[in-house]
């Protein structure tokens, strides 16, 4: 094939400018529900709609490329290495909560309490704040949701831990098989990992509804709610676009796409939700456990 | 969507509209990327204007103080994110595919989707000057809890971060992809020429450090709406955890702006000086030092905030050991021109010129990282003379230099080089009349970001608003210039200057729609630098 000699260069696409705008709608959207604005939600749902566009209608042109064979080995790796610097940004992003939960631990909650450097702040600031991990009791006792208890690490979290991980192990599984051409196991191993992550979404849902309801964990419960949530919450969003991204390959796989050589959107689906599940990992020891 | 192969009809450019609104060309998106660099450089520099404006003289003149205070945040943010990032991803958008011999960048229609995010990014951060409560007041590092008092301006300003974010990026992640992948067979990575190796190092640096800011104002988000005390004492957090994230983002950025200004140097310097540029794997290993050490140094811009003695040491020894390999680069430069047969066209006469200018920026920069003296520096003029001897006659007039060098390469015409040799005398006059003064105030203690000051500071500022006008109007017979070059005028050759090496000389002038759609052939003459 001609294409397979030079580079493929894809012709002008609309999808690009149509994405920019989409995002600044989405986030004109987002911007004016922040502010109160009375039209803000139809401009939001607009903005998520036209984005939603944009991804059916750009992956729909790049399978399409993909499948009349005008990738080269060479643009392949292109794709690799985009996939895999993106998800390397992303472990930055997640870096920057983890941050903050150091920060927390090791530095902002021992000065509040005293420790160090912080004798004048405990002394002049809250002078009956204790400091204590999980944080029960703020320093400002007042206008902070104080929660009645915290999620133990050894119950669901543990649980979604061994979920996760065995998702991991489907999905490889499921790439052994289709690196065998054994179309059947393929499929049915990839839909065990979809069922296990949204497995996983719906008990973080019903933790969040635990925690929320009973305990009186919430983002406003000082520093350990915030860092709870914020890196739950993420985490638990990049599990549910892994889990509809895996969906995605899924039907891809039962429509027949993906050869035994060729078959760059699993593997990178595939290190996606390798890649929430170390963040998980994180989250499991840092967050739940010490 | 048609997916039929159009493999010939890819020799000529797509007209009208959707050339460029549709385009996934190299050269054209970087030609979107320095239009619209260019543009954001006038309407950044149009507040900058304001800005020297209201302190010509001491007292309030013309504009309220928050107004004030929102001009200088946004001319900080619109230079930063509008100016100098655009030009440099421009340039690295013509010039990486042809300088490694690739078709094209390696990731197009992303390529694409990078630039057309900024001007869309861009309104929304404008359109918060005229929103209730104003623009953004309080600085462009956005501390808290100062910028949770913005009024509607918030999410925008927070939203407009983002999406900056995802387009720079987009641009690295394509940036490494093509440098890694792309190559022409031969181009060995040390066979590169700096300005690519440069560039790439600085990618690393983007994809490293803008998730960190779009974490980092996630927090201010969820500190103002949802009730979480990320920088709340009161919460168990800290205002200060801020300032850490933040420049943990903030210091590799210093690096983004600055990388490729040197990689531009050490490609003009040599040709100029028709020698070989001295020392290049020293280059390459002190480019890639300063970005790793850029990761451990975000502290000395925080010296005062309160910190732990141990911190303030730790962050002192680490800011003095940039100056090391800083330190390679400005004695290359110079042993490259050392007894080189030197002629000083207008990219050479700015280069030059940031040598010595970068290096006084550099010098103050060395001052205000110990931590002792930056207690009296601190939040004076002397920081604002510091960033912009780095920034403006540094970043700024490696940027100036590149689109002289290769304006030749793009338009197919000689540039005016009488025009051009006027347009760096004045603009280097200029910006020192400037900047220069600003050293002065801040040692005597004017601090920054304010509109009115005490009456002993007003001569100086006085001669710094008159280089800032002069400096502003100067810039306009840039435009001139590039305009009048992309029209017409002398033809430009294939190798446009005589001492130049590289792969873009031996492509015709202008550069075709498009270049190396087979990998070229290269020979061992090809591969110098």
């Amino acid at each position: 094939m001609a294409t397979k000699d030079i580079y493929y260069v894809p012709e002008g696409s609309k999808w690009p400018i149509f994405g920019s705008f989409a995002l600044f709608v989405l986030f004109i959207g987002g911007a004016l529900l922040f502010n109160g604005n009375a039209n803000a939600h139809t401009v939001l749902y607009i903005g998520v709609a036209l984005v939603a566009y944009m991804f059916v209608g750009w992956f729909n042109d790049v399978i399409g490329e993909s499948r009349s064979g005008k990738y080269s080995q060479q643009v392949d790796v292109s794709f690799r290495m985009g996939m895999g610097w993106f998800i390397f940004s992303e472990v930055m992003f997640f870096a920057a909560f983890f941050g903050a939960l150091y920060y927390a631990r090791m530095f902002s909650i021992p000065w509040l309490g005293g420790l160090g450097s912080g004798t004048a702040t405990h002394e002049f600031l809250w002078s009956a704040f204790e400091a204590a991990w999980p944080l029960s009791v703020t320093p400002d006792p007042t206008n902070f949701d104080q929660p009645k208890d915290v999620i133990p690490a050894f119950g669901v979290p543990a649980i979604n831990t061994l979920i996760l991980l065995t998702s991991g192990v489907t999905v490889t599984i499921a790439h052994w098989a289709l690196k065998a051409n054994k179309r059947s196991t393929l499929n049915l191993w990839l839909a065990a990992t979809v069922i296990l992550g949204f497995v996983f979404v719906y008990f973080q849902a019903e933790e969040y509804a635990h925690a929320y309801g009973d305990l009186n964990l919430k983002l406003s419960s000082g520093i350990y709610g915030s860092t709870f949530y914020m890196l739950t919450g993420f985490h638990g969003f990049h599990v549910t676009m892994g889990a509809v991204m895996l969906l995605v390959i899924l039907l891809r796989s039962f429509k027949g796409h993906f050869s035994k050589k060729d078959h760059f959107a699993f593997e990178a689906v595939a290190w996606y939700w390798h890649f929430v599940d170390v963040v998980w990992l994180g989250l499991f020891i840092f967050v739940y456990w010490v | 969507m048609s997916t039929v192969a159009h493999e010939h009809d890819h020799h000529h450019a797509p007209s009208g509209l959707k050339r460029w609104i549709f385009s996934t060309n190299h050269k054209d998106i970087g030609t979107l990327y320095l239009i619209f660099s260019l543009m954001m450089f006038f309407i950044g520099g149009a507040m900058a204007m304001i800005i020297r404006a209201e302190l010509f003289q001491p007292g309030l003149q013309f504009v309220d103080p928050q107004f004030y205070n929102s001009m200088v945040t946004v001319h900080a943010l619109i230079m930063i994110f509008g100016a100098v990032m655009p030009a440099g991803v421009g340039l690295a958008n013509w010039m990486i595919p042809l300088m490694i011999g690739a078709p094209d960048m390696a990731l197009p229609r992303m390529n694409n989707m990078s630039f057309w995010i900024l001007p869309f990014g861009f309104a929304l951060l404008i359109s918060t000057l005229f929103m209730n409560g104003g623009g953004p007041a309080g600085g462009w590092t956005m501390y808290p809890p100062l910028v949770l008092q913005l009024g509607d301006a918030f999410p925008f300003l927070i939203f407009t971060v983002h999406i900056l974010g995802v387009s720079s990026i987009m641009g690295a992640i394509n940036i490494i992809a093509t440098v890694f992948n792309m190559r022409a067979p031969g181009m060995t990575l040390m066979k590169m020429p700096l300005f690519v190796w440069t560039w790439v190092i600085t990618a690393f640096l983007l994809i490293a450090s803008l998730p960190v800011l779009a974490g980092a104002v996630t927090m201010l988000l969820t500190d103002k709406y949802f009730g979480t005390s990320f920088f709340s004492a009161a919460g168990g957090g800290d205002p200060v955890l801020f300032q850490h994230i933040f420049w943990f983002f903030g210091h590799p950025e210093v690096y983004i702006l600055a990388l490729p200004a040197f990689g531009i140097i050490s490609t003009i310097i040599p040709t100029f000086s028709r020698k070989p540029l001295f020392g290049y794997a020293s280059m390459v290993y002190a480019t890639a030092s300063i970005a790793i050490l850029s990761f451990f140094v975000w502290a000395h811009h925080m010296f005062t905030v309160g910190m732990p003695i141990k911190g303030e040491l730790f962050f002192m020894y680490a800011t003095m050991l940039i100056s090391v390999p800083t330190g390679v680069k400005v004695f290359n430069w110079m042993a490259t021109m050392w007894r080189g047969a030197m002629t000083f066209e207008t990219p050479m006469l700015f280069s030059i010129a940031f040598v010595i200018l970068f290096t006084i920026g550099g010098f103050s920069g060395l001052m205000l990282g110990i931590t002792p003296v930056d207690f009296q520096y601190h939040d004076t003029y002397f920081v604002v003379a510091h960033f912009h001897y780095v920034l403006l006659t540094g970043a700024v007039f490696a940027l100036m230099a590149a689109v002289y060098y290769w304006l030749p390469k793009w338009t197919g015409y000689m540039y005016d080089e009488k025009l051009g040799k006027i347009h760096f005398w004045l603009s280097t006059i200029a910006a020192n009349v400037l900047f220069f003064p600003q050293h002065f105030l801040g040692l005597a203690g004017m601090p920054r970001r304010i509109p009115d000051y005490n009456i002993q500071f007003a001569d100086f500022n006085m001669i710094s608003s008159i280089g800032g006008f002069a400096y502003g109007l100067s810039q306009l017979l840039f435009v001139y210039i590039v305009i009048k070059c992309a029209l017409g005028g002398k033809k430009a050759k294939a190798q446009a200057w005589e001492g130049a090496k590289g792969l873009e000389w031996t492509v015709p002038s202008p550069a075709p729609f498009h270049t190396f759609e087979t990998p070229p052939k290269l020979t061992k003459a090809m591969l110098e630098h």
